[in-house]
């Protein structure tokens, strides 16, 4: 240990500066109310004052900043989906999180590990060469390769998965890559207050005013703020910020769990995937293997845990990886996905002027935070849906313009 | 807590694992007579806000469709019954 830390032991200052100030109070007033102090969040307020000049910006969080689906994803950054909407939009939030250490200042732990998609029927083989061509025409590195080639990369996972689900190929994503979540919010959270936004936790918001089609404030646990221009980036707790503007959506919500191992020594450098078996791992800067399945089956709005999704996901392991059986789960959680029924997030503006939604991330969010933000502070700054996002706005659904994205967001819907 | 048990209204207590959930009642506005927004809103719209609800579930094995009143904010059933018209 440093010396120079034991001057600090009997010190009650802190050291270490914080990451950004706990203002006493709320102002009367602010340009922009962003609700909801997760990564998405965040990072609109970010790219709000750093690229539009807008500081006067407040950050409303009920809980502790990132602590609900920022901090509760399994943190893997790709963008080989299907359509040529969705792989534009996430291409280029992964050329953002390339930078974006550099951008804070801060070590995200970002690391390029490679993304396998397991196929193991003809059907996904399908899908996965046709992936592969929509990446590829737009630029994504993405490939289809064979069981051989699994085989070589490997060398620990049963290919025949215990005899039932023979792995025939995969849909290989080279820049596929995990970060540490947290440090992303934080890192958005520091730029953002440096230059000049207000970031409240414990702040929850209780309702919001409109007159005449227009937003002209909020209502929180800690007093009233007057603004014009509220972006509501809050995950799965979406439908009760749309109720308070009287605003009907088709986002629901359902529990999405994980859960990790005990560490171990570096053992797998690729992130894994499969859709048939619903599950999917990846091993930490810290050795824990990260891993998930699909949804919880009915909706709740509550991030509890069950020992049937634990059961299953280690059978799924098992059946991939065989010589896991003795490793130990450490612990599992759940966070609130707010689904969408075509995969596709729901953005932009909306029929109440200066209500902005940034919603309907489901189950894959936390990859798109960066690109988020940035369209996002760019939509509130010049009231105009930023190009990137038009097909995502919320009219898709009453104009039956739904995106093709499912069977590529996520694991096993 | 979390639901483990579930009330079917014949079989009786059974794992929860045994029934599968087709989401909220709702009333099917008139096909012929519904506006083209009326009917989207019917299609994509629900009511996504933790509350007590009236859901469909199925009781898998035997096939038994029914009831439960549940709080989507902590997962307790109020009570389940068989569809009446």
């Amino acid at each position: 240990m440093p010396f120079g830390l034991l001057r600090f032991a009997l010190r009650s200052a802190h050291p270490e500066p914080r990451m950004f100030r706990t203002p006493a109070r709320l102002k009367p007033g602010y340009d922009v109310v962003i609700i909801g102090g997760g990564g998405h969040g965040l990072a609109a307020a970010y790219y709000l004052a750093r690229e539009h000049g807008i500081t006067d910006v407040c950050v409303l969080e009920k809980g502790y900043l990132g602590g609900g689906n920022t901090g509760r994803n399994t943190a893997i950054i790709r963008s080989n989906y299907l359509t040529p909407e969705g792989v534009a939009f996430y291409d280029q939030s992964v050329k953002l999180w390339q930078d974006l250490a550099s951008d804070f200042d801060l070590n995200l732990f970002y690391a390029t590990r490679g993304h396998f998609t397991l196929a193991h029927t003809d059907a996904s083989m399908r899908t996965m060469r046709w992936r592969a061509e929509v990446n590829k025409h737009l630029g994504v590195d993405s490939e289809v390769v064979d069981a051989a080639a699994l085989r070589e990369a490997l060398p620990m996972m049963d290919l025949t998965c215990g005899g039932h689900a023979p792995v025939l190929g995969a849909l290989y994503h080279k820049p596929g890559a995990i970060a540490r979540h947290d440090a992303v919010a934080w890192g958005y959270g520091r730029g953002a207050d440096r230059r000049g936004v207000e970031i409240h936790q414990n702040t929850e918001v209780t309702g919001i005013r409109v007159k005449n089609g227009r937003v002209t404030g909020v209502r929180t646990t800690r007093g009233d703020i007057a603004t014009g221009k509220i972006l509501c980036a809050v995950a799965g707790s979406t439908p009760r910020i749309t109720d308070m503007v009287g605003m009907r959506t088709p986002i629901y919500v359902h529990p999405l769990q994980a859960m990790v191992s005990e560490p171990l020594k570096p053992w797998l450098d690729p992130i894994i995937v499969s859709a048939s078996l619903h599950a999917y791992v990846s091993q930490s800067a810290r050795g824990e293997l990260v891993m998930g399945a699909s949804l919880d089956p009915y909706e709740l709005h509550s991030s509890r845990s069950t020992l049937d999704f634990a059961e299953g996901l280690a059978a799924q392991m098992l059946d991939l990886f065989p010589s896991l059986s003795h490793v130990k789960v450490n612990r599992q959680w759940a966070g609130m996905a707010d689904m969408t029924p075509d995969f596709a997030p729901i953005m932009g503006r909306t029929a109440v002027d200066g209500f902005y939604l940034d919603a309907g991330w489901g189950t894959w969010g936390f990859k798109a935070t960066p690109v988020c933000g940035k369209t996002m502070a760019h939509t509130v700054a010049v009231v105009r849906n930023h190009p990137l996002i038009e097909a995502f706005g919320l009219g898709r659904f009453a104009n039956y313009r739904l995106t093709g994205e499912k069977g590529a967001a996520s694991v096993g819907h | 807590m979390s639901l483990k048990l579930l009330t079917c209204p014949i079989n009786g207590s059974r794992p929860v694992s045994e029934f599968a959930y087709w989401g909220e009642v709702r009333d099917m506005p008139a096909p012929d007579q519904a506006t083209d927004a009326q009917w989207a809103d019917h299609v994509f719209n629900r009511n996504g806000a933790a509350g007590i609800k009236k859901e469909w579930w199925c009781h898998t094995p035997s096939g038994v469709w029914f009831i439960a009143e549940r709080n989507t904010a902590n997962d307790e059933v109020l009570r389940t019954y068989l569809f009446a018209k």
